[in-house]
């Protein structure tokens, strides 16, 4: 049998889900020797995301444009999207700004109001991502097969998601163990 | 005082006149999930949890505040039940702000437990994040409104056991909030003895001690059913 082919990738997080990931410690070295890792922040260097992945977690809400065309990608090219960690599953704590309206007034708070120095909206496209106007969980923008809340969620969790999908079997999320927030 | 009996999940109970179902269901330990629902005060229906299947009745009704009744047949766990509630806890994290992550009660949180009995591992409907206020006007104690679920537990405990009658709900639908006072910040109503028995009963993170961080939160449930039963049948047992 053909290996399975996972990524990961993060969105608007903090990284927390996948310093979780990393927290899995040895059963990473067998998780290693069962699958091809073809794209990951914390696992790998290529820089496109590959076609053909059968898995991926997908850590972090929806904030701007390149988290955006990402997904799409994601969502395109993976067979197993997991929504990874509560920014991915509710938005979280990147979407306490959805609160104050739109992207504008968001920008005008964190760049001019609150401001030391130098009062100044960033702005450079092409470079620094345009930010939506909402932030949206993952299931709002595009279909997803598991999801996985917690903020992060541990790595026992993860670990119970990946073994049965490595067993081409579906993980069953039930109970505090599998679905807490927060 | 006469006895009703009636079947619930096809068990025969037989139940003082005057219980409801869910005290009829307590007693012969059917688990019936509940959340607004609070042992000494007055039952309000407000969450919906408890709602049960009663055989004739076209609509379901809440276990919590409806009369036990002779020949009755309730259902309590039926697929359209267990759908319904899953979808009302849905309903109940899409209306306000949950930050679990960054809340007093993560961990401590009967909405969060709820969520993990009916199995909800998503919301399917978008969350409204609507502009919810804090007020941290009293001394010692904040309400956070975007974690509040309008339960009305706090409305309940201070009216009824406190007899301080600071809460209330103010305005209608989506606009409802729980009120200080006449709309004060709470820290300016006078009636407010500062006893605490609204952090005790408050199922969520909404309202909580001063200087608690993520994840502190403790209530003393105990201490209310104490002072009901102290009060009602004289016992100071605890
Ligand atoms: S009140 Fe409960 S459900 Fe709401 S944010 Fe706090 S811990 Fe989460
Ligand atoms: S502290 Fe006591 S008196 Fe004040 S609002 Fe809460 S229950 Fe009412
Ligand atoms: S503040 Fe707490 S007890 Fe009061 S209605 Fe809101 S959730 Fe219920």
């Amino acid at each position: 049998m053909d290996k399975i082919r996972f990524a990961t990738v993060w969105l608007a997080g903090c990284s927390g889900c996948h310093m979780s990931f990393l927290d899995l410690d040895e059963w990473l070295i067998e998780l290693a020797q069962q699958v091809d890792v073809v794209y990951s922040p914390v696992g790998s260097d290529i820089k496109t995301y590959p076609e053909n992945v059968d898995v991926c977690l997908v850590e972090g809400g929806v904030a701007n444009e390149d988290n955006l065309e990402l997904l799409l990608m994601v969502r395109r090219r993976t067979k197993t999207l997991i929504s990874f960690g509560d920014c991915a599953v509710t938005a979280n704590v990147p979407a306490m700004r959805n609160m104050l309206g739109g992207a504008e007034p968001v920008l005008k708070r964190g760049y001019l109001e609150l401001a030391d120095t130098a009062p100044q909206l960033p702005h450079a496209p092409g470079i620094v991502p345009e930010l939506l106007d909402q932030v949206l969980p993952v299931h709002q923008v595009v279909p997803v097969e598991i999801y996985m809340p917690g903020c992060p969620p541990p790595a026992d969790r993860i670990q119970a998601v990946l073994e049965p999908l490595l067993r081409g079997e579906t993980p069953v999320m039930e109970g505090r163990d599998m679905i807490k927030f927060g | 005082m006469s006895v009703n009996t009636l079947k619930i999940d096809g068990q025969d109970i037989a139940v003082e006149e005057g219980a409801t179902i869910l005290q009829a269901a307590r007693e012969a330990k059917i688990p019936i999930p509940t959340l607004c629902y609070l042992e000494g005060v007055s039952p309000a229906a407000a969450c919906r949890m408890c709602l049960v299947e009663v055989k004739g009745s076209p609509k379901l009704l809440p276990a919590c505040h409806t009369a036990a009744l002779e020949g009755m047949e309730v259902s309590t766990n039926t697929p359209k039940l267990q759908s319904f509630r899953r979808m009302n806890m849905e309903l109940l994290f899409a209306e306000g702000n949950h930050v679990c992550a960054v809340c007093v009660a993560n961990g401590n949180c009967e909405l969060q437990d709820l969520a993990i009995r009916v199995g909800m591992d998503h919301s399917r409907f978008a969350y409204r994040f609507p502009d919810r206020k804090v007020d941290m006007s009293h001394p010692q104690f904040g309400i956070d409104h975007n974690r509040c679920i309008l339960c009305t537990r706090c409305v309940r405990v201070c009216d009824e056991i406190e007899g301080a009658h600071v809460w209330d709900v103010a305005q209608r639908g989506e606009h409802c909030f729980i009120v200080s006072g006449m709309n004060q910040p709470w820290g300016k109503v006078d009636a407010c003895t500062s006893c605490g028995k609204c952090v005790d009963a408050c199922p969520t993170g909404a309202i909580f001690r001063k200087g608690s961080t993520i994840g502190e939160k403790e209530r003393d449930r105990e201490k209310l059913s104490f002072l009901v039963t102290a009060r009602e049948k004289q016992q100071w047992t605890r």
